[in-house]
């Protein structure tokens, strides 16, 4: 585009005594760079997972480091949420409302095997991993998960949303759960998700 | 007398420092004196007393089990002033009843003593509250009614503490609840999203905290109009 421009735009002139700067860079990689190493945790610690993520915020291994020092416990300045710990069904629409109050763009990172799975406790209590909930970038799983792990789950996250494209309006499109059942999954998809494996066979449900 | 005074009988008498026994046997250890003072004014209402690892464990009719423990609260020899649990026990044999549990602890005489009362299955699970009696049995009331049902008759709000309140599979400690719950996974997460998390606190609760006032206009509407979830 710069060839049929006039003469004198195609060229630039830069005197060093002015103490100015310039840099030329794609938007994408500029605004992908800035969000990457600047996103705001929502921390949304119920367990043992919790303890880990705080040993992660501490001076040791210092989240400070991936711009990520800056806890927001308003779920309405935050940009990342890190589920630590496994999820009751109590706390079910609690994580979704929260889910919903953050602006986009958003990311959520679900920390250890109670999370992602439900893990150990294959019970009537605790949902089958939170993804059946609401949308999840990266699972980190652990029990709980060392705070290594979570900085790579971390890293990870930020390699996804450097490769993100302004144009990609996937990203952005905030997702409707079915307006009956408030689900964003079909209800086959988890009973097959949840389906008992290992010691737990044996167990019986009603159904219904 | 004052309140807080630790009264030493016995052979705390003369010790200086109360000591942890050592070596208790599984039976055979001598009883918590409140049993003997029990059964002499209780009679026929105390069915047994065991002594199972050197805590006595006395078994009382469910219509007894109010006045009994009041007696043990306000009787100037027995002094339980400290209720440390109230929960229920089932067993697996459907034939054997479920057993509702109250933890005593006498601070004055340095005394624990466990009352239970056993209420068969197949008839309705009640038995009186003892909230007015120590009101520290609020929560523990509601929380064994939660795990097994159990109703305790005279309780002042009797609803779920630990499932939330239009939890509809039942009562989880209950033998016969699979553990995995009664409906499928996405029944499960369905009714589980369908709670309000807003509407969870009575109008006592609220007034109570004296919190009423700060709520905003549309959540005290409809508290005021008695609104509670689940109901």
């Amino acid at each position: 585009m710069g060839l049929s421009a006039p003469a004198e735009h195609r060229t630039v002139s830069y005197a060093p005594e002015s103490q100015e700067g310039w840099v030329a860079t794609r938007l994408d990689f500029l605004v992908n760079w800035a969000r990457a190493n600047s996103l705001w945790p929502m921390p949304f610690g119920t367990a043992c997972c919790a303890i880990e993520f705080m040993a992660t915020a501490a001076s040791d291994f210092d989240l400070a480091r991936f711009g990520m020092e800056r806890m927001s416990y308003s779920p309405r300045q935050a940009d990342v949420l890190i589920c630590a710990g496994r999820v009751p069904f109590k706390l079910a629409p609690i994580i979704r409302r929260i889910w919903q109050q953050m602006p986009q763009p958003k990311w959520c990172i679900s920390m250890g095997a109670c999370a992602s799975t439900g893990g150990m406790f294959d019970n009537y209590a605790v949902v089958q991993g939170i993804d059946t909930i609401i949308p999840v970038d990266v699972y980190v799983p652990g029990c709980p998960p060392r705070p290594e792990g979570l900085l790579y789950g971390i890293r990870m996250l930020q390699e996804k949303v450097k490769n993100e494209r302004a144009a990609d309006k996937g990203t952005r499109d905030e997702m409707e759960p079915d307006p009956t059942s408030q689900l964003y999954i079909p209800p086959s998809v988890i009973d097959e998700l949840g389906e008992p494996f290992g010691n737990s066979v044996n167990q019986t449900r009603s159904g219904l | 007398m004052s309140r807080f005074e630790v009264i030493r009988t016995g052979a705390s008498a003369s010790a200086s420092q109360p000591t942890t026994q050592k070596k208790v046997s599984h039976r055979g250890e001598a009883a918590n004196p409140s049993a003997d003072a029990l059964q002499q004014k209780f009679g026929g209402s105390i069915k047994r007393v065991e002594v199972i690892w050197g805590e006595t464990v006395v078994y009382v009719e469910p219509s007894a089990v109010h006045d009994v423990v009041r007696w043990l609260k306000d009787d100037p020899s027995q002094r339980y002033d400290f209720l440390s649990d109230v929960t229920a026990v089932e067993y697996r044999d459907p034939e054997v009843p479920i057993e509702v549990v109250w933890h005593l602890r006498s601070l004055p005489f340095r005394r624990f003593l466990r009352v239970k009362s056993q209420l068969a299955k197949g008839n309705p699970l009640e038995i009186d509250s003892v909230y007015d009696i120590y009101h520290s049995a609020d929560w523990l009331e509601r929380e064994c009614y939660d795990m097994f049902g159990i109703r305790f008759r005279g309780h002042p709000d009797l609803r779920r503490i630990l499932m939330w309140e239009s939890y509809r599979e039942g009562f989880p400690l209950r033998k016969d609840f699979p553990l995995r719950g009664r409906f499928s996974r996405s029944e499960q997460l369905r009714q589980a999203l369908a709670q309000n998390p807003e509407a969870r606190y009575s109008m006592e609760e609220l007034s109570i905290a004296d919190a009423f006032a700060e709520l905003p206009q549309e959540m005290r509407d409809r508290l005021s109009k008695g609104e509670r979830t689940g109901e």
